[in-house]
């Protein structure tokens, strides 16, 4: 039985650290606080896209989701059931309903392997086809993902970044997945193969009722893509709702500078659009700045912020910050 | 007039045969103007720009034309001449700062390494001139910035030394390629930022490399589009943002999902990829992915003509 509203996967208090260094390094053994206390629910349909600068923490979550990476606290439930601390092998069932399409598709691609081949391997291993099935239902998923049969037979070399992705996608939903995962799938192409790539996800989502989960630092490609977005600083959340309301009025100051930094076609003459523009660097995640993670370089940093940490609360319907003093309009 | 490019041909030799990486490309750029070159990976917008530097050092490379820097014809030049050119009064940045950087010295050395070998003053004056430079580019805290190893510092403070180490000589010409493509959008606002600053301060003209048309408009006053070696398109910013005519440029920037406002169902796509210059096809290079195609278009590859605002396409130059 399927719940239409039961959450397809649900975080709570999630976080990842990693340990660097050994006892003998000049700083002895260190953590790094990559995932702190993401609690996050997506629904069966939605995009969720996760936006964030390098080193926010995007990627790893994006990791513990589908267990690539081991949590270290916290929850990870997949249709209500607790996946948190699975074995592999009890996993494996689940592997074929969650599926991940990477950045680099020249790097996730077998270069030594006809992508015909790269395509059928999931069906090999995960579904009980006879070789004439999976023959056919590989010819079915190119033609699913745009790309001409006489390809099958062809290297990952012998196509474009736009082409070689369309594989990588291919793979992803061969075993009808029920969420995938995508880490900045559009990242590594040309602005004029992008857009394609990102119709054809929409399509693909339309067709066999996909749940994504999004991932990308351009955050007009976001914006396009996703119901709903989650802002990330520093390994956690700081502020989640629909797309076009955050993009319209983001109410955290973090997502405020954020999204007036995204330079824009404009034809008025320059430097009308108010631009925030922080100061420093994103701290390090090795120590954390106390209370609220963004003061140092909030603009309207309080008291208050260096001491507590604001919790991620729902402010307006369907929209939560992380912040002591939001924006709300 | 800092810099005068006419008909500028580069091609390499390649096993699969000649490579027509640029294909008669001319600009000019004047004092403190700064000229964005827009095109996607292929389009021979960085190639262009290493010729210029005289950094096509390819012993399969040939290039034809003319590079003029205050009069000065650049190709052909002896090594020795550029080097004394390049550095001092034409600064490059590039877009993976680790590589412009050595990662044994520290920011402080390299930067005062460059203002000696160009100006020969005395280390400490040097360090004196670094100090300053380093404030100038808003490094919180300069003094100490000097003393540190490039590993030592984020992407975006790399960066602003490498700017650094491009201003110390106080170029005439900046050359940037896609300096900010490798940094967060919110250190990519503080080095715009910092460009335009810098500009009016030095008044040097700048040449910037991007294939963010977003960028491009924010920062350009004169834009040139590029597509499989040749320009495609040139004007003000205003004249191409507001009035774009080259079906390439219009169709790159229907492609740019909108950050405010409706969205739409779908983006309007540019079918196929850029085309490989080995094999360029009959004709206009944007021919097969081109809406508007006709007749003339699969014989002959059209000319940018003359004019500020023009674009090398039949249809345009019919209407």
């Amino acid at each position: 039985m399927i719940d239409a509203d039961r959450p397809i996967l649900e975080t709570r208090s999630l976080a990842k650290r990693f340990s660097i260094g050994t006892r003998f390094s000049a700083e002895g053994r260190r953590t790094v606080h990559a995932v702190d206390n993401v609690s996050l629910t997506v629904r069966r349909g939605e995009t969720v896209g996760l936006v964030g600068e390098s080193g926010c923490g995007k990627s790893t979550l994006a990791r513990c989701l589908v267990r690539l990476y081991d949590i270290t606290d916290g929850k990870l439930l997949f249709e209500g059931d607790d996946i948190t601390s699975k074995s592999l092998s009890e996993l494996r069932p689940l592997r074929r309903r969650l599926q991940m399409v990477f950045q680099d598709p020249s790097a996730s691609l077998n270069p030594r392997r006809r992508v015909g081949d790269l395509v059928a391997e999931p069906l090999r291993i995960h579904g009980k086809l006879s070789a004439k099935e999976i023959a056919a239902r590989v010819a079915e998923l190119f033609e699913l993902v745009g790309l001409l049969p006489d390809h099958m037979m062809r290297y990952p070399h012998e196509f474009s970044g736009g082409q070689r992705q369309r594989v990588g996608i291919a793979r992803a939903i061969a075993l009808n997945p029920d969420l995938v995962v995508l880490d900045e799938p559009v990242s590594a192409l040309d602005v004029s193969v992008q857009a394609q790539i990102v119709n054809l996800l929409a399509d693909l989502q339309e067709k066999l009722k996909l749940t994504y989960i999004f991932i990308a630092h351009d955050l007009s490609v976001v914006r396009q893509v996703s119901t709903r977005i989650a802002v990330m600083y520093l390994g956690s959340i700081v502020e989640e709702g629909p797309a076009e309301e955050v993009f319209a009025t983001p109410a955290h100051p973090y997502s405020q500078a954020l999204i007036s930094a995204v330079p824009v076609v404009e034809t008025t003459p320059t430097g009308t659009r108010k631009r925030i523009i922080l100061t420093g660097d994103v701290p390090s995640p090795l120590k954390p700045p106390s209370g609220c993670r963004f003061h140092p370089r909030c603009p309207i940093a309080a008291d208050r912020c260096r001491s507590e940490r604001p919790e991620l609360t729902e402010h307006r319907p369907g929209r939560k910050m992380a912040c002591h003093f939001p924006t709300l309009t | 007039m800092i810099l005068s490019v006419r008909d500028l041909r580069v091609s390499f030799r390649t096993h699969d045969g000649p490579v027509r990486a640029i294909d008669g490309v001319s600009f000019d750029l004047e004092e403190s103007e700064i000229l964005g070159v827009v095109g996607e990976s292929g389009s021979g917008k960085t190639v262009s720009l290493l010729a210029v530097m005289g950094l096509i050092t390819d012993p399969n490379a040939t290039i034809q034309g003319s590079i003029r820097y205050k009069g000065r014809e650049l190709v052909g030049l002896p090594p020795r001449e550029l080097r004394r050119l390049r550095g001092n009064e034409i600064a490059m940045i590039f877009q993976d700062p680790m590589t412009a950087l050595t990662p044994v010295y520290t920011i402080g050395w390299q930067i005062a390494e460059q203002i000696r070998a160009h100006r020969g003053v005395s280390k400490a004056k040097a360090m004196e001139r670094v100090e300053e430079l380093l404030a100038e580019v808003n490094f919180p805290n300069p003094h100490e910035a000097m003393s540190r190893y490039p590993h030592q510092l984020s992407g975006g403070m790399r960066q602003r030394a490498v700017i650094a180490m491009a201003l110390s000589c106080d170029p005439a010409l900046l050359v940037a390629d896609e300096p900010t493509t490798a940094l967060d959008v919110t250190v990519q606002a503080g080095i715009l930022d910092l460009v335009r600053k810098l500009r009016a301060k030095h008044k040097s003209a700048v040449v910037f490399i991007t294939h963010d048309m977003g960028v491009v408009s924010e920062l350009a006053d004169r834009v040139m589009v590029m597509y499989a070696g040749r320009v495609v398109e040139r004007g003000t910013r205003m004249e191409l943002f507001s009035d774009p005519r080259h079906p390439y440029t219009r169709a790159l920037l229907g492609s740019i999902p909108p950050l405010t406002g409706q969205k739409p169902r779908r983006l309007p796509a540019i079918p196929g990829s850029p085309p490989s210059l080995l094999r360029l096809p009959q004709g206009c290079a944007f021919g097969p992915r081109c809406p508007v195609r006709y007749e003339p278009c699969e014989s002959g590859r059209p000319g940018l003509g003359g004019g500020a605002h023009a674009a090398a396409c039949f249809r345009v130059a019919q209407a």
